[in-house]
């Protein structure tokens, strides 16, 4: 293992650094698209709702693997042409998204309801208080799961090698057809994507000790 | 529309359904084991025996923050190196249940931690023994604390048996590529049918959940 660590640390760290790339920008938009599918399904409009939970149910209920695909190969078909690392992080983005949004309700939701209600009594408009008193204390209390959202994105985001999106998965098994070496590239490869998620998850399971 | 009729002939459809078998098949049984073994290693992580707790909670850490696929191919094709050399299906369920047990070790682990301490006291102070208390008194209470948790893995488990299309196991999403490999006018047709079969599974079993839970509560 440390052979192919030596040897093809460079190789290794490319595939990281598309791997973090792919999720952060996934995480990001995310977070925007589930924050605002999260508001709608609170919001007092029934079809906002109505909207908001179809669209958390239909991507919470296809895998991953087939949103993905859909972009690689159906949107050149019909649309424009994307290459994998944009397929695949689109893919993680719809599909992190309805997770957040899930999130993200259920923080609101957990803001004590005198919250709002004092707002409004004080004068602010419906939008005002959700994003000066609801939504902050609503984060706060969703940290620790997006954490884990984050984390099961960054492992999520070996989907890329079905579509050749050059994270480390794809580049895990460019190593073991080049060495033959399959058992120790995936170790090797193993450890980097522990390298980013081990800590997260005992930063985490810290937070969540905190808060509670 | 030509080309969603061919798509959806009868030959097409029948095999896009004997995909969809194997991947309820390989499911059903990794749920099963994983149910079995996760429930085994998160009492072992909660229950703290000495150096064994720590290690296994460990372990359960290394593994549940792998990717699944990293997993599976790890089980087909690393596996034969060591000089067992197990066929596509059984290597797709050895990795979920692998994957999936550290999972759902972590549900039980928290969801026995979520149960009132006085519980045990209790049940230990009118004379039970550990496992005693933890059958009777906390074990139950916890399970019923896990259903909304434990049917959402399991959700993400049949979505995941995608993955083992990479070893080509024939399931749902394999089918699905061998008919759009025939031709490129399947592509969305197969797409659509791959977003509703799976759509259909996992969302009737998120409603299962639902309704458990509430008659339970």
């Amino acid at each position: 293992m440390i052979n192919i660590i030596t040897h093809y640390g460079h190789q290794l760290l490319i595939g990281l650094g598309w791997t973090v790339l792919s999720s952060v920008l996934a995480l990001f938009f995310s977070l925007i698209i589930g924050s605002l599918f999260a508001i709608m399904e609170v919001l007092p409009n029934k079809y906002a709702r109505v909207l908001g939970r179809a669209y958390v149910e239909i991507f919470r209920n296809i895998p991953l693997l087939v949103i993905t695909m859909f972009f690689y190969l159906v949107i050149p078909l019909y649309f424009v042409k994307i290459n994998g690392f944009t397929a695949g992080t689109i893919g993680l983005t719809l599909y992190t998204s309805a997770f957040i949004a899930e999130t993200v309700r259920s923080g609101i939701q957990s803001v004590d309801p005198g919250q709002m209600e004092g707002a409004r009594s004080v004068g602010m408009t419906y939008w005002q208080s959700m994003r000066q008193i609801i939504l902050p204390q609503a984060f706060k209390i969703v940290i620790p799961p997006l954490g884990n959202q984050f984390i099961n994105l960054v492992k999520n985001s070996s989907v890329l090698a079905f579509v050749a999106g050059f994270d480390l998965m794809y580049q895990a098994n460019s190593i073991a057809s080049a060495t033959f070496d399959t058992i120790n590239s995936y170790f090797a490869v193993g450890i980097m994507y522990l390298i980013v998620t081990l800590p997260l998850s005992y930063y985490m399971r810290y937070l969540e000790k905190k808060v509670a | 529309m030509q080309n969603w009729i061919q798509a959806y002939s009868w030959m097409n459809i029948r095999f896009l359904l004997m995909g969809l078998g194997v991947t309820v098949y390989i499911s059903v049984i990794s749920v099963i084991l994983s149910f079995i073994f996760g429930s085994i290693l998160g009492i072992i992580r909660y229950s703290k025996i000495k150096y064994v707790s720590a290690i296994f909670g460990f372990i359960i850490d290394l593994i549940r923050n792998l990717p699944l696929l990293l997993i599976i191919f790890f089980t087909y094709f690393g596996l034969p190196n060591f000089g067992f050399k197990p066929e596509t299906i059984p290597a797709a369920i050895m990795a979920m249940t692998i994957f999936e047990s550290t999972m759902i070790a972590e549900i039980v682990r928290s969801g026995l931690n979520a149960v009132d301490i006085g519980q045990t006291e209790g049940a230990r102070s009118v004379g039970m023994t550990f496992l005693q208390s933890l059958r009777y008194i906390i074990l139950p209470q916890a399970y019923k604390k896990m259903i909304p948790a434990l049917i959402s893995q399991f959700v993400s488990l049949i979505k995941d048996t995608s993955l083992a299309t990479i070893i080509v196991v024939p399931e749902l999403m394999q089918h699905a590529q061998v008919i759009y490999g025939q031709n490129a006018n399947y592509i969305l047709p197969m797409f659509a049918a791959l977003a509703v079969l799976y759509f259909i599974v996992c969302f009737s079993l998120s409603l299962l959940g639902n309704h458990i839970d509430k008659k339970l509560a």
